[in-house]
């Protein structure tokens, strides 16, 4: 072992001519001239890791920034009614009434997953609950969007083993219910599944807290779990750069999680917000004590002074250049007062977690980091943390895109006969797509915390924030790759609608967006042209439906070999609801209900679950999105459920009318008779669209009879179109499509729930 | 009554218990593992979680905290002490009870509506129960399985020790369905499902009545109360 020498700022300026490695950092020609001007001299090497990892495209987000923008232009008064931070910080926070606010994100930690399932899939978790945690909120539930390759391809077994037991892993230790997601398997994704984790928080506005670091000469603290050499990566070049003999050091590029450490570091920072011991604090993800530092500074009175020798290591051995790049995980940095820094530190001793003071926050508009006594840092942290590189990438409209869209469905065939549709839907309701996801969310508490009023398989999750009150918060999180596909601009508007509707049908009302935009290489115009497209639908359709986005998360490269993946751009809508007991199931309990259609039917079956599942089929266009009658949906459910008039709402998402019906039976095992004359008179369409097309806009509600009269009246008062297409039925035990087929419930749900178990394992009590 | 929830870091549904404490009628006290403290309580309860991370074996260390010397102090002089899932692997820890709880067998983390049969009410958490009664609770744990060797499973047998089995599914490969145990005196009694996640209707497990509104687990919170005016 020999000792690693720090490249000081003085050696830095004494040896201009001294090569780096910044391509294999990461950093482009141009890059690495421009930190160059910046400084005014070349980067230390501890200046160099900073910057590679601070304009990585993860973290300085440079090739999507210019299209983001939208989100911040396209805002109406309507929309920042409910919002008290923006985007920008670690997580948006709304307004949700009684005092209360709450705060939630969706971020991907889609490749760490692929090369170490179980670890890239858990720490995704822990990092996102830790943004939740910055914004001085308790974390009070998770959700999470999936995509896996191929159900059939033999490495899918081992990624969606790693991914759901690392999810669940994670999430049961942290203590926080798990309320829902989505799955999706396509062999787009199967070198590049998708992880995507949401965490919600909730706070009293009082207890707000942001990642700044004012006040010269406060504190800077360091707490939690001691650093260590995961999740490195590319520093283990400078490191072996710079070592006197001896090879390059390996060290893990994916992070090891433990949430034990950050159970115990969620209740320690609890404990320090209420005891008034922190005036900014920031979780330590991607690039660490880098970006922490970095940002703080930047956000607040510009200068911070620290000392590496003064952090906490697990391996006495990294160099000063990895421990500013270290990504170990359940680490938080603080800065506190130093009146305040002995209560500090003995809220963090009952939890038994370390905290160690690196310095203080300093107005010299610089950022110096020292070690050993040397400055290794001195940067001004504006143009490490925020004025990255921007990249107006060039767009292509895709070559391919034509040819697909017209492509249409109405080539393939369709039949009228009652066998030949029961087969269709029977396929269908087995494909890996739609299946029952019993396999992964049996693998999640939902319970803990005793606060969850909806979760898997209802279509949104909700939570109970108010035990007094019942005020809660409803989520719903949504993405259909196979429309954006077709079209990036409808698609990401179909993800947002559907979210939205997921929502209103929990009988919540939506009020805010974050979203987790997976899209492949921005260095292929195509892709960036579908992200544009993409981002741009999404900043148009929640100008339309009057609910901002408040943060979110890009993840680029996503590919398999040279195929970018579908674009997926995920969204997550967050609706209120002012007493959790009005909530609605998405299916029905009771028999001799009336079933009623809300929204009319179009022949929309382009990216659909039975072109695609029943014929193997991709193209044409997506379904339509109005916007206009997706709120006037909306309105209705909130108001049947606050005035109980409806006893349940299933929204129609891919699969269709069928899909929903089933849904709802298999919700509480409770059998339906359904009819598709009306749809098919009013609607003008045939068999096929009545059963399984997919346009937008439409609920199936059961209404108790004493009810009807006043749920008609509602629709008419509220012009909601709706049709009565069925009755339930306890006795049957079946849904009955009158006059084309019927199917047992026992027949049905062993379809739906073979499909997983069959890959993956069996389902305890299956 | 003052019915006391130990909180070890990593504890998870220790605010669930007090929640049930209260809604079954008792008062609520939180107690700390490091403190030699148990607040002058009638009752002790050891919640669910992931005390420790687990790490050695589950309940192993926190067995082994400060306030678990009172707590094995207080139940051999005859407190009522229950341990739900995180809180019954402690109290085997602690040779409270007997047996030992392993891995499932079907070696994944498993959350599900379980029901149960309870077997026997001669313990101050069961009184309220009749014995042969079906109940759905809550179960979520990754390493459920009750063991225990052949001598040792013929005297909980034998003795009537069984406070819970598992019915129409075993979900962890438990010797003989057991869910729950107590000791010989019947103070102490551990389980791995949950009561404390059906006590209030609108957040337990569906019925066939209404979603969410099974309470089966409230009857345990309840019987504490009765026990300690009888005695």
């Amino acid at each position: 072992m020999t000792e690693h020498i720090p490249d000081t700022v003085e050696n830095a300026s004494a040896t201009p001519e001294k090569e780096q490695p910044y391509d294999a950092l990461g950093l482009k020609p141009d890059e690495y001239a421009k930190i160059r001007e910046i400084l005014g001299r070349r980067p230390t090497s501890g200046e160099l890791a900073m910057y590679s990892v601070m304009w990585s495209e993860h973290c300085s987000y440079k090739s999507s920034k210019v299209h983001l923008r939208q989100f911040g232009q396209k805002v109406s008064p309507e929309m920042t009614k409910h919002l008290m931070v923006g985007m920008g910080e670690n997580a948006g926070v709304v307004d949700i009434g009684e005092g209360w606010a709450v705060t939630f994100k969706i971020e991907s930690h889609n490749h760490p997953s692929y090369i170490e399932p179980f670890q890239g899939a858990a720490t995704g978790v822990g990092g996102i609950v830790r943004d939740i945690i910055s914004m001085g909120a308790r974390p009070v539930a998770v959700m999470d969007a999936l995509r896996f390759g191929d159900i059939d391809h033999p490495d899918t077994l081992r990624v969606v083993n790693g991914v759901v037991s690392g999810i669940s892993f994670y999430g049961n230790c942290l203590g926080l219910p798990n309320i829902g997601g989505e799955t999706w398997f396509d062999s787009v994704y199967q070198a590049n599944p998708l992880v995507n984790a949401l965490a919600v928080g909730a706070l009293r506005h009082d207890d707000l807290h942001l990642a700044n670091a004012k006040g010269v000469g406060n504190l800077v603290v360091l707490f939690g779990a001691r650093t260590g050499g995961d999740g490195i990566g590319g520093a283990s070049i400078l490191a072996s750069d710079t070592f006197a003999e001896g090879g390059p050091t390996k060290r893990p590029a994916v992070q090891v999680g433990d949430p034990f450490a950050e159970k115990v570091l969620i209740e320690c920072c609890l404990e320090l917000f209420a005891g008034k011991c922190v005036e900014g604090i920031q979780d330590l993800g991607a690039a660490g004590i880098s970006c922490a530092t970095s940002e703080l500074a930047s956000n607040g009175d510009g200068g911070m002074r620290i000392t590496l020798d003064n952090v906490l290591l697990r391996d006495p051995t990294l160099t000063a250049e990895e421990i500013l790049m270290s990504e170990s995980q359940e680490r938080m940095m603080a800065i506190v007062t130093p009146a305040k820094l002995e209560a500090f530190l003995t809220v963090t001793a009952k939890w038994d977690v370390e905290a160690s003071v690196l310095g203080e926050v300093t107005d010299s508009g610089r950022l110096i980091v020292e070690w050993k006594g040397q400055t290794i840092v001195d940067v001004d942290p504006r143009t490490v943390a925020i004025d990255g590189p921007v990249y107006n990438r060039p767009m292509e409209y895709p070559a391919w895109l034509d040819a697909l869209q017209s492509d249409s469905p109405s080539r393939l065939p369709r039949t009228v006969d009652g066998d030949d549709l029961k087969g269709q839907f029977l396929t269908l309701l087995g494909s890996p797509n739609e299946a029952d996801m019993d396999w992964i969310t049996n693998q999640y508490d939902h319970y803990v915390m005793g606060n969850t009023a909806l979760n898997a398989p209802d279509g949104a999750g909700m939570i109970r924030i108010d035990e007094e009150s019942g005020l809660g918060v409803a989520l719903a999180v949504d993405a259909n790759g196979q429309y954006c596909q077709l079209d990036p601009y409808v698609g990401a508007q179909l993800a947002l609608v559907e979210a939205y509707r997921n929502v209103a049908s929990s009988g919540a009302t939506p009020l805010a967006v974050s979203d987790c935009l997976n899209f492949g290489s921005p260095e292929n115009p195509e892709v960036m042209w579908q992200f544009a497209r993409a981002v741009e639908g999404l900043a148009d359709g929640c100008l339309e439906l009057g609910i901002p986005v408040t943060g979110g998360n890009v993840s680029f490269y996503n590919q398999t070999g040279d195929v970018p993946i579908y674009p997926t751009p995920v969204v997550a809508v967050l609706g209120s609801i002012d007493n959790v007991a009005r909530r609605l199931p998405s299916g029905w309990q009771d028999d001799g209900e009336n079933l009623y259609l809300l929204g009319v039917t179009a022949d929309e079956l382009g990216g659909s679950a039975w072109a695609s599942s029943v014929h193997g089929h991709l193209g044409g266009l997506p379904p339509r999105v109005d916007f206009a009658a997706e709120k006037a949906l909306a309105g209705l459910l909130g108001a049947a459920a606050r005035e109980g008039i409806v006893t349940s709402a299933t929204d129609l998402g891919t699969g269709g009318f069928i899909r929903a019906v089933t849904d709802a039976v298999l919700r509480f095992g409770v059998g339906a008779r359904v009819w598709l004359d009306g749809i098919i008179e009013r609607d003008e369409v045939d068999h096929t669209a009545a059963l399984f097309s997919e346009t937008q806009a439409r609920v199936l509600v059961s209404v108790a009879r004493e009810d009807d009269v006043k749920f008609r009246g509602l629709c008419e008062g509220r012009n909601v179109p709706v049709l009565r297409v069925g009755v339930t039925d306890a006795q049957s035990h079946s849904i009955d499509v009158q006059e084309l087929f019927d199917v047992t419930i026992d027949e049905l749900s062993a379809i739906n729930r073979a499909t997983l178990p069959r890959r993956f394992g069996a389902v305890v009590g299956g | 009554m003052r019915v006391g929830v130990v909180t070890f870091p990593g504890s998870l549904d220790d605010r669930d218990a007090l929640r049930a404490v209260k809604l079954g009628g008792g008062e609520p006290v939180s107690l700390w593992h490091s403190e030699h403290d148990l607040k002058g309580v009638d009752a002790i309860i050891l919640p669910g979680g992931f005390s420790y991370g687990d790490y050695l074996r589950c309940g192993a260390i926190a067995a082994h905290s400060p306030i678990m010397t009172d707590v094995i102090d207080a139940a051999n002089k005859g407190m009522p002490v229950l341990g739900i899932c995180n809180g019954f692997q402690i109290l085997v820890e602690a040779h409270l009870l007997a047996g030992g709880l392993i891995r499932n067998d079907h070696g994944a983390f498993i959350r599900r509506d379980q029901k149960l049969r309870v077997d026997n009410t001669d313990t101050p958490w069961t009184s309220g129960y009749s014995v042969g009664q079906e109940i759905t609770i809550p179960l979520k744990n990754g390493e459920g399985g009750f063991i225990a060797d052949d001598a040792t499973l013929a005297q909980l047998e034998g003795d009537g020790l069984v406070v819970f089995r598992y019915v129409d599914v075993n979900p962890n490969g438990s010797l003989n369905d057991i869910a729950g145990i107590r000791n010989a005196r019947g103070n102490v009694v551990g389980l791995m499902p949950h009561p404390e996640h059906a006590v209030e209707a609108g957040f337990g497990p569906d019925t066939s009545a209404a979603m969410k509104s099974g309470t089966d687990g409230l009857t345990m919170f309840q019987s504490v109360l009765a026990a300690s005016i009888l005695s």
